[in-house]
């Protein structure tokens, strides 16, 4: 095949790419578009098989058996709220397929005795350096939303000199590599640093600031394939490469905008110190009010807006399809129910999302939190279900508390508030929250799924 | 225009068209958003295809096959699980 022909197939594929993400833009469209994605991805790798330069097949064959055999299990048997683990470890298979690529192209031309271009040998260093990364750090991420290793977040000050050494040896090693491209071993050792490097950079973020790890490493595993690109220079692993890259990036701005933090201060700095702010026992002293399914039944006999407010408490407890019961049946008396859903709510961007599109409520239920708090008086009752932070009014009224600033959905501002969750133990941010003491609000401890089928059941029998 | 100033070309374009895009899908889709940027990002297998392919030395095909099996997972895991999801958003509203 003519090189021309290849790289207009190759064109068409990435075109393919474009439109695909571009039918993300709405769920009517999605479906196709994802298909649309598929179709490009089938066209540049069929066109790179019938292309002359392939020699041995029983390889490929091996390993595209193998690859999909081990995709195909997981991407039909994966439970949804098992999302965020899934796609960490795709960021990971990512960076690793560029890392083995780069050094596989470079062993390649140093076998033939050709000569590494300059751009050759700086995308080949990127690639090594991106790709290690991602992997074993994605692994690292891996293994906390697993829960294979401890989710909380580490902190050791010996940590911040180890990274900085591990990142300079590894910046070193690239110029080596930049400079001497005949230097596998350079590139290799390259690898190993910074496979040290993403351990020791996620091991110590907790389990709520990994919304923010999960987007950035997706984005790096786009980096990555697009190095890779350069290294063959090949436009497709370009542009495929950049746009996921480019998302990646997005969505990470997204989340730290969401909690107002820096990405420096969520990737290598702790919270804040608590300073002088009450300890949990003056504010809730006395205060607090804990409710019953039956009482909260009857609240809703008066109710005309509900809105449910959905954290990653509910997805622990699997409670997705017991609170869409809830949401129809309070729906099927005629009470007008809405889900307000924060942007850091769960382990990823839109985890809440896909658990309720799970249970089947309907997307145009879901609304987003600036959409919410413009009508929150008007909402007679507000459900929290295993939220915390998110919903701490201290972020607007503290000035000094670590959560400050924080855009958070303003359920005390309705004029009731039910809160599930199992005690007042405090969230991620480890401060107490007053709302859980406000005249408004009522609590009811317990496991959500369980609370939430008793208040179905109280409300079946009322 | 030498190659490389070509190749980033190519690559700003791409990175303007897709914060373009990216910035209008919705917060409830950015989910399926990462599964699908994932199998995206397996794309790479077009270079571990040819590293495999060229049989040059055993070194450069063991280190393609991994790399092959590693990007499939990510193509195929990717599109079926982006698939499912979607598929979930589409059946109300």
């Amino acid at each position: 095949m003519p090189a021309e022909l290849r790289n207009v197939i190759y064109f068409v594929a990435a075109a393919m790419f474009i439109f695909g993400i571009k039918g993300l833009t709405h769920p009517r469209t999605a479906v196709r578009g994802n298909m649309l994605g598929a179709g490009g991805m089938l066209l540049a790798i069929v066109v790179t098989l019938i292309d002359k330069e392939i020699l041995g097949w029983q390889w490929i064959i091996l390993g595209l058996v193998l690859g999909s055999s081990i995709g195909g299990y997981l991407g039909v048997k994966i439970q949804m709220t098992a999302m965020p683990q899934l796609v960490a470890l795709f960021n990971g298979f990512g960076g690793a397929a560029s890392a083995l690529v780069g050094g596989a192209v470079m062993h390649e031309l140093i076998s033939k005795g050709e000569s590494i271009t300059t751009q050759g040998a700086v995308a080949i260093a990127a690639t090594g350096l991106i790709g290690a990364v991602t992997f074993s750090g994605s692994m690292v991420a891996f293994a906390k939303l697993q829960e294979l290793i401890s989710g909380k977040p580490i902190t050791h000050l010996g940590l911040k000199a180890a990274n900085t050494a591990l990142t300079l040896l590894g910046l070193g090693l690239a110029v080596m590599v930049v400079m001497n491209p005949q230097a596998a071993w350079a590139y290799w050792l390259l690898v190993v640093v910074m496979l040290g490097l993403g351990v020791l950079l996620v091991l110590p973020i907790g389990g709520a600031d990994m919304p923010v790890v999960i987007t950035l490493l997706n984005s790096y595993s786009g980096l990555a394939a697009c190095a890779t690109g350069f290294v063959l220079n090949n436009i497709v692993l370009i542009i495929a490469g950049s746009l996921v890259g480019a998302s990646g990036l997005i969505l990470t701005r997204i989340m730290c905008v969401a909690m107002n933090r820096s990405l420096t201060n969520v990737l290598f700095g702790v919270m804040a110190e608590v300073g002088d702010a009450p300890s949990a026992d003056e504010i809730y002293a006395g205060k607090v009010k804990s409710t019953t399914p039956d009482e909260v039944a009857m609240l809703f006999d008066g109710a005309r807006r509900v809105l449910i407010v959905p954290g990653y408490g509910m997805a622990v407890a699997q409670a997705q399809h017991a609170v869409r019961d809830l949401a129809g049946l309070l729906e099927s008396r005629g009470i007008d129910v809405e889900f307000g859903i924060h942007p850091v709510a769960g382990r990823m961007p839109g985890h809440m999302n896909v658990l309720l599109a799970e249970a089947d409520v309907p997307y145009d239920q879901l609304k987003e939190m600036d959409e919410v708090n413009s009508t929150m008086e008007q909402v007679d009752v507000v459900m929290v279900i295993g939220a915390n932070d998110v919903v701490n009014p201290v972020a607007r009224t503290d000035p000094s508390s670590p959560i400050a600033g924080m855009p958070i959905v303003d359920v005390d501002k309705a004029r009731t508030v039910v809160v599930v969750k199992r005690s007042l133990s405090p969230g991620f941010a480890g401060i107490p929250n007053p709302l859980f003491a406000a005249d408004n609000c009522l609590m009811m401890f317990g496991d959500g799924k369980k609370m939430v089928l008793e208040l179905v059941g109280a409300l079946k029998a009322g | 225009m030498s190659d490389s100033v070509l190749l980033l070309t190519i690559f700003g374009l791409a990175m303007i068209v897709g914060f373009e895009i990216i910035t209008k899908v919705p917060p409830t889709l950015h989910t399926p958003l990462m599964s699908g940027a994932n199998a995206i990002s397996g794309i790479t297998i077009i270079g571990a295809l040819v590293a495999a392919g060229h049989e040059e030395t055993w070194l450069t095909v063991v280190l393609g096959v991994c790399a092959i099996a590693f990007a499939t997972i990510n193509v195929v895991g990717g599109f079926l699980v982006t698939h499912r999801m979607l598929s979930m958003f589409r059946k109300k509203g």
